[in-house]
């Protein structure tokens, strides 16, 4: 099972360093990394495998909200099946 | 790894454009809870929907969170309860009191299925619940109720249709004081769906398995947000690729998401159904569609063809992104849910008749209008049958749900709150059709050849 993680804001310091830590606290593995500038917004998308998360995926998805919320950053947790039916056949 | 420019679409899709499951409906039968005793039929009644739907609302919003979507409803719909009267005989209204206890249990928003289909005559149990609506719908706050009352293969009942105009206004009139909430619950249709998953008309046919999980997508204001994007001098053909596009998109979701939930629930998986349902909600309106399109307002010359178009190509896109397609599927024109609407209502662009023109060519029919409360039951009978003679010579389901507005006159406001929005009184012709209504039996159905 993988997710995607979505972070669109300001760019500042330290926003794949506190994401991964909040990843790492939760076992959720980074799988892959890509970062643009999107219309002078940082957008970084994040794949991670969640198969041997510590917690529930809710509790992924509501912390890293509250992280995003802190910095000024809008954060989501998706499940990457949503993504791959929606732009794949 | 995906496309960063996809997944954005698809977050700014949900954030900003409204995009949402609009509703998982579980279909249960209640075939086996018929008794001969109206009491013992409740308890089964009751028993069985908390022990199919109890972890509906749950599992929905387990969903929600896993992939990011809003889920707006979580409903349940159930076999006719006409059925169960025929069976048991007594007072319907406890049939009403016992769905809404088990509502209340599982926690949906809307239980629909107090119904009953007397597209060819009344049998055992028709009447006695069409003739408890009202109260039903009273006393109530969660039970939606319909009537189908013709089809193509039948024709129409028109003595259903003399019945079904006294309905509508003696609900309004029941339920005056919760302005007039009553007949927003209640559906007159003509080819009822049996596997819908929209309120107020969602029943589980009797064609229907023993329990099935149906789910509706939404989706105006993706696709009013991609027409803005799109040149103005772009030709429809390029409009109704675009709409072919996100319709296909839109529908992968609903998709998904039934197949996580029949998986989950280990109920078998029904249908997607292809609707753009609009809500109050601004950016999430059918009306800025068509003015998307390049209508002025809706409701102007024109706006019939924009429909047929719009309705088409949310069909074509949608048909291919999901395995199984059914209920109403289609574009939805309620006019106290939809901001557009309104407006076009309030300015008088948007007429009855030019309404009931469009339903001619997009899913459902004349949808939440608020009509004045003087309206006589025959007048509103003589609506319900002109639309149900659209839908039965097309061949299409059309459907009635006009609220008459009692105390109220034109350009006055009916607020309902929530999902069903609010209106304005619209003009009605009151000229009187009394006699063709009270004549009674039964329009024959037509003819499926010799088509013009």
């Amino acid at each position: 099972m993988r997710a995607i993680i979505s972070v669109v804001g300001k760019d500042t310091v330290g926003i794949l360093a506190k994401v991964s830590v909040c990843c790492a606290q939760r076992n959720a593995n980074i799988v892959d990394v890509t970062q643009t500038i999107l219309q002078d917004l940082f957008a970084m998308i994040m794949l991670v495998d969640i198969q041997n998360l510590n917690c529930g995926f809710e509790d992924l998805s509501d912390s890293l909200s509250e992280l995003g919320k802190e910095m000024g950053l809008s954060i989501h947790v998706m499940h990457e099946d949503i993504f791959n039916s929606m732009h794949r056949i | 790894m995906l496309n960063v420019n996809d997944i954005l679409e698809t977050i700014k899709m949900i954030e900003e454009e409204n995009l949402d499951i609009r509703t998982i409906t579980m279909g249960i039968s209640l075939l086996s809870c018929a008794t001969d005793d109206i009491d013992r039929s409740c308890e089964k009644i009751y028993d069985k929907i908390c022990k199919k739907a109890e972890h509906l609302v749950k599992t929905g919003e387990e969903i929600e969170k896993m992939y990011g979507i809003p889920i707006i409803n979580k409903r349940v719909a159930v076999t006719p309860i006409a059925m169960l009267l025929a069976a048991s005989g007594g007072n319907p209204v406890k049939y009403a009191l016992t769905l809404e206890k088990a509502a209340n249990t599982v926690g949906v928003n809307f239980l629909g299925g107090y119904s009953a289909l007397v597209q060819k005559g009344f049998a055992a149990g028709d009447e006695a619940l069409i003739r408890s609506i009202p109260e039903a719908l009273a006393v109530t706050e969660h039970i939606c109720s319909s009537v189908n009352i013709g089809s193509t293969k039948t024709g129409i009942n028109m003595d259903a249709v003399k019945l079904m105009g006294y309905i509508v206004k003696r609900s309004a009139e029941l339920t005056e004081k919760q302005n007039c909430i009553g007949p927003a619950k209640l559906v007159v249709f003509c080819n009822a769906p049996e596997d819908n998953p929209f309120m107020a008309g969602a029943f589980h046919g009797a064609g229907e398995p023993e329990c099935v999980i149906n789910v509706g997508v939404s989706g105006p204001g993706v696709v009013r947000a991609a027409l803005n994007k799109l040149d103005k001098t772009a030709d429809l053909t390029e409009v109704a690729d675009l709409i072919k596009r996100i319709a296909f998109k839109i529908t992968r979701m609903g998709q998904l998401v039934g197949k996580e939930a029949s998986s989950r629930l280990s109920v078998p998986f029904g249908i997607v159904d292809l609707s753009l349902a609009p809500t109050p909600a601004i950016g999430d309106s059918v009306a800025h569609i068509l003015e998307e399109m390049g209508l002025t307002q809706c409701g102007c010359h024109g706006t019939t063809a924009a429909l047929a178009l719009l309705n088409d190509a949310v069909k074509k896109g949608g048909v291919m992104a999901s395995s199984h397609v059914g209920g109403l599927s289609g574009a939805f024109i309620p006019v106290s849910e939809d901001a557009g609407m309104i407006d076009a209502a309030r300015s008088g662009n948007l007429t009855l008749e030019k309404l009931e023109a469009m339903t001619a060519v997009c899913s459902v029919g004349l949808d939440m209008i608020v009509i004045p409360g003087e309206t006589t039951p025959e007048v509103i009978s003589a609506i319900i049958a002109d639309e149900a003679a659209i839908g039965m010579v097309n061949s299409k389901t059309t459907a009635v749900r006009v609220i008459p507005a009692i105390g109220k006159k034109v350009g006055e406001e009916l607020e309902f709150g929530g999902l069903l929005g609010s209106g304005p009184v619209m003009p009605v012709n009151q000229t009187a059709p009394d006699i063709f209504i009270h004549r009674g039996g039964r329009i024959p159905a037509p003819m499926q050849s010799l088509k013009n």
